[in-house]
């Protein structure tokens, strides 16, 4: 393999776990501030992609779809806070995988009535469509280097929100001493819900952002869910940055185990079963990843507990 | 006599009296679906020993529900096409035996629950929930990407196994066996609740120090008793084969894993016939639910949503009280 | 999960009154397709397409249910069918596995299933049935008919790409049985995968003139769309399946030029498919996809065996579908001996007819196309 497609793989890689941050930004935000496992999460990065679908289907226009999809994803996961997952936060944790498993059947199918069996369209606009030359020879798409800048855009308002920002004190306080922050007088109802819109509001953008190149259709948000969550144990559940390092990870096992295992398999393995046992292997190369990593750090690379 | 002996009396007896007025009316798939929940209960009863007594919430028990239907499936394929297992150090054929198949089902996930226990127990919390999930996961992949017994397409058993004596493909037959193991399980695991290795368990559930201090471990209490809830499981797996006379990957996926739980949660965690609860239960609204609507889920959905909500301690806990023997 | 649907009598007239069936004889016929859930616009297409070619039709009493694309449940849902509703003839499974678990079940209890879409192997094969009849095709007929129209059309290295599943490497085999140049790349990607950046990057590393590709739903919709946005220059082939109208509108333009291989297209030039599709545009609101052709083609299959024979006389019943004596909307349709489909199978192109993104066809790839697994079929 030419180190060129090398490069190229990585990048991909990078692009795919930047992708994968929108998802478990929100995700482990939740989690460590409201202590909440919400498997939730995907349906919302699905309303987020159909709420730009229908959006961008009306007016043609993508920023209008973006806007689209921040407001709805924030709505439904705002309403979804005030009705449910509020009364979820003294529960343990069986409790909220039964709820929000609950919730994730409403989505889909809810979202199958309004809008149908079929798959909806969205496409990348067209001042970003097709592929820029890179400077090494690199043809790249254009729109997934905007992934990635918006990716890491939202991974530094991230950071700068919680470690600049009053209302990220008053998160870290709150992760740190739920009685405490209440006994100060901040509204911890009002601060939990705001934190649930926010991140589903990541959730929403990863969707419509994803949804452009991907396919817009009911069940979308649960494989990317499973890989979250993935991506969010292995870099510690509660921690921004465990999040980040875990995407990149993440994005970087999958998309070079793909690449390099089948290879791999055939320099000791008849060519033909090395195809499909080096898919095999690929395919649960994230998994096994996981699961080495919690062997040495149990609560993951940035876990505190 | 409390009101949760009593509730756990008439649980009991409304599957066979369901079944046997089935028969009566000779409607032999309300048959197949008293079955149906009797072995879905036992994979519940199976998750129950480590998620109710042990307070372990394994998201992976598909595993072994998984790896107990493809015992059934890759002995009985073998039996079915005349060739052996395998050939090199000694000979195994496959075989259509019930008692054979049950139990290799529950040594296969025995094993496989004590290396995933092993490795998973180290972790606690969410951790452990996605740890778990994860090991599922790979067996998922592995089960569809791995062509030799049909990947995706799974195996088709074209008739059930034999169990000595019966007629297995006669529903009420077949149901007589469900039934009749799921009593067995039933009636051990309220003993092993109540022997001194269940209350060593859910003291190490409620106070890991103060077991230790007494001498116990708790990682190898809490290892034991995944092991085996994985091995109860795995033979509701292979229960669940026979009874469709069909595996595939499905078996494997975070989905089943998620369902079982959830008759778990809807009957009541910890409690004995809660299983037994939560799947009738289950099994009556998807089949009452789906006639109603096409988009059928979405009551389905609110429904766990309100038990999660306002019924808690499930449905035994709703009727019964709170009191729970154990706690 | 019961939704009944009693053809109604009331809309005989709209069939006209030419229409009689032979001895009157009734039949139930119980569909098991997925209405719910993934997949489930495939499921929604063949119900369509059957009961628009059943209406009007009092002799055929039709139940549906939903399999949910669960294996199990379609197997229960088999056993219900036959056990409580007592139906005679079996049909609706979308998907191979679930016909892999479905149909054994129901030919051992001595019932017909016609299927409408699915044709593993096997039941072609070695675990044919004189009660299983194939109205759409032996899973492996597109593929080879897309290998012999790329060596017949100058198409000299391809790249091949499908999921790591049966229906996916049975796929790629088949296109490598016909054909005649040189497959410079093959990818197993993961079930379900979404983003394929390192799969066009190999693409385009390598000197392939040709992807070939099957991806069902969703995955194709995502590849499609990720491939035209890389400025990758090369030809595109695959299956029907990832470019039937269902699909196409999400795909959009990134579609067109695409090569597909289909045994029906809507632009077919024959009396029969100009009223399916101009019948069913009227009922519907939208475009037939080819499960709808299938679904209906179904339909008029049981009609015209059911004009013949009783379907308590087995025998005759299957020597009346043998004939398959209807006409087809796409066009010649005979039953090989294994009860697998002998038609054409056409190259079509993806186009755009005003503003909606559809196929046209521009050739015949393998004329009267028939699959290689009869000869493992003993009846």
């Amino acid at each position: 393999m030419s180190t060129i497609l090398l490069i190229e793989q990585v990048l991909n890689g990078l692009q795919f776990g930047v992708m994968l941050f929108l998802m478990a930004a929100g995700l482990t935000l939740i989690f460590g501030v409201m202590g909440l496992i919400n498997l939730a999460h995907g349906s919302l990065y699905m309303v987020g992609a159909f709420a730009a679908a229908a959006v961008a289907g009306w007016t043609g226009s993508f920023a209008l779809a973006l806007v689209a999809a921040l407001a709805a994803s924030a709505t439904a996961g705002a309403l979804v806070e005030l009705l449910v997952i509020r009364r979820l936060y003294d529960r343990d944790h069986l409790d909220q995988v039964l709820a929000t498993f609950a919730l994730i059947l409403i989505f889909s199918e809810g979202t199958r009535w309004l809008f149908g069996s079929f798959p909806l369209f969205l496409d990348v606009p067209a001042a970003l469509a097709g592929p820029i030359m890179l400077p090494g020879g690199i043809l790249y798409p254009l729109y997934r280097l905007v992934i990635i800048g918006v990716g890491l855009l939202v991974a530094a308002g991230v950071f700068w929100l919680i470690a600049k920002t009053r209302i990220g004190i008053q998160i870290r306080a709150g992760e740190a001493d739920r009685e405490m922050i209440a006994a100060l007088g901040i509204d911890i109802s009002k601060l939990y819900t705001m934190v649930f819109a926010l991140g589903a509001a990541l959730a929403g953008l990863a969707g419509a952002l994803v949804g452009a190149i991907q396919s817009v259709q009911v069940g979308m948000g649960e494989p990317v869910l499973i890989l979250a969550f993935v991506v969010i144990v292995i870099g510690g559940i509660g921690s921004i940055k465990g999040a980040l390092v875990g995407s990149i990870l993440v994005g970087l096992t999958d998309t070079l185990g793909g690449v390099l295992l089948p290879p791999l398999f055939a320099t000791f393995m008849p060519a033909s079963s090395a195809t499909s046992v080096g898919s095999a292997v690929a395919s649960m190369a994230i998994y096994i990843l996981m699961v080495g990593v919690l062997l040495f750090k149990p609560s993951g690379l940035f876990g505190g507990k | 006599m409390t009101r949760e002996t009593l509730l756990n009396i008439v649980l009991f007896a409304i599957l066979p009296t369901t079944a046997l007025v089935a028969f009566a009316l000779d409607e032999p798939f309300i048959i197949t679906l008293a079955t149906k929940a009797a072995i879905l209960a036992l994979a519940g009863v199976g998750l129950n020993i480590a998620l109710g007594l042990g307070g372990l919430v394994s998201f992976g028990h598909a595993a072994f529900f998984g790896l107990g239907g493809y015992a059934m499936g890759i002995l009985a394929s073998h039996a079915q096409s005349y060739t052996p297992l395998m050939e090199t150090p000694f000979l195994i054929e496959g075989t259509k035996s019930m008692l054979v198949i049950w139990g290799v089902a529950i040594v296969a996930s025995a094993l496989a629950a004590l290396a995933i226990g092993a490795l998973s127990l180290r972790t606690t919390g969410v951790y452990f929930i996605m740890i778990t999930l994860a090991f599922g996961q790979m067996l998922y992949y592995f089960a569809i990407s791995w062509p030799a017994y049909g990947g995706e397409d799974g195996l088709s058993i074209y008739v059930r196994n034999d169990f000595p004596g019966l007629n297995t493909l006669d529903p009420i037959q077949f149901f007589a066996i469900a039934f009749g193991i799921l009593a067995i399980v039933l009636f051990g695991a309220g003993r092993l609740a109540k022997a001194r290795f269940g209350l060593a368990l859910s003291a190490a559930r409620q106070n890991a120090e103060r077991v230790e201090t007494v001498g116990l471990t708790p990682f190898r209490l809490r290892l034991v008793a995944f092991v085996i809830s994985g091995a109860v499981t795995g033979l509701a797996g292979a229960l669940f084969a026979d009874l469709n006379r069909f595996v595939s990957p499905t078996m494997f996926s975070w989905h089943t894993s998620g369902e079982i739980m959830v008759f778990v949660i809807l009957g009541g965690v910890g409690r004995l016939f809660g299983p037994v609860a939560g799947a009738a239960l289950y099994i009556l609204l998807e089949h009452t639910l789906g006639g109603l609507s096409e988009f059928w889920h979405v009551y389905l959905g609110l429904l766990l949503l309100l038990v999660v909500l306002f019924a808690r301690g499930g449905l035994i806990g709703t009727i019964a009280g709170r009191e729970v023997a154990h706690d | 999960m019961k939704l009944r649907t009693l053809i109604a009598a009331a809309s005989i007239a709209a069939l006209g009154a030419g229409m009689a069936y032979a001895d009157g004889s009734k039949v139930k016929v119980g569909m098991i397709t997925t209405l719910s859930g993934g997949g489930a616009g495939l499921g929604i297409d063949v119900r369509d397409g059957f009961v628009l070619a059943a209406k009007g039709n009092d002799n055929l009493e039709l139940v549906i249910e939903d399999d949910q694309r669960k294996p199990d449940i379609a197997v229960q849902l088999t056993d219900k069918l036959i056990q409580s509703e007592k139906v005679d003839v079996l049909t609706g499974i979308i998907w191979s596995n679930l016909a892999m678990a479905v149909v054994p079940a129901a030919t051992a209890q001595g019932k017909f299933y016609l299927s409408p879409n699915a044709g593993p192997s096997a039941l072609a094969g070695k675990g044919c049935s004189p009660l299983y009849f194939n109205v759409a095709w032996q899973n492996d007929a597109f593929y080879e008919a897309g290998g012999m129209w790329a060596s017949d059309n100058g198409i000299e290295k391809v790249f091949l790409m499908a999921p790591n599943y049966p229906a996916g490497t049975d796929g790629m085999n088949g296109f490598k049985r016909t054909f005649k140049g040189e497959v410079v790349g093959e990818v197993y990607t993961k079930l379900g995968q979404t983003d394929y950046a390192a799969e066009i990057a190999q693409i385009r590393a390598s000197d392939a003139d040709t992807v070939y590709f099957f991806l069902p739903g969703g995955m194709g919709i995502s590849f499609m769309k990720q491939f035209a946005g890389s400025g990758v220059e090369k030809n595109v082939m695959g299956p029907a399946f990832s470019f039937d109208q269902g699909i196409l509108g999400a795909i959009g333009d990134a579609a067109l030029g695409v090569k597909n291989t289909s045994h029906w297209s809507k632009d077919i030039d024959n009396a029969a498919n100009k009223k399916f599709v101009a019948d069913f545009q009227a009922e519907y609101g939208r475009l037939p996809s080819l499960y709808a052709a299938q679904g209906y083609d179904t339909a008029l299959l049981l009609q015209s065996a059911m004009g013949k024979a009783d379907v308590k006389d087995a025998a005759a019943f299957q020597a009346a579908l043998e004939e398959a004596d209807f006409a087809s909307v796409r066009g010649d349709f005979a039953f090989a001996p294994n009860h697998h489909p002998i038609q054409d199978i056409y190259m079509r192109e993806v186009i755009k007819e005003g503003d909606v993104v559809t196929n046209k066809i521009i050739g015949v790839a393998s004329s009267d196309h028939q699959d290689v697994y009869g000869a493992d079929c003993k009846m």
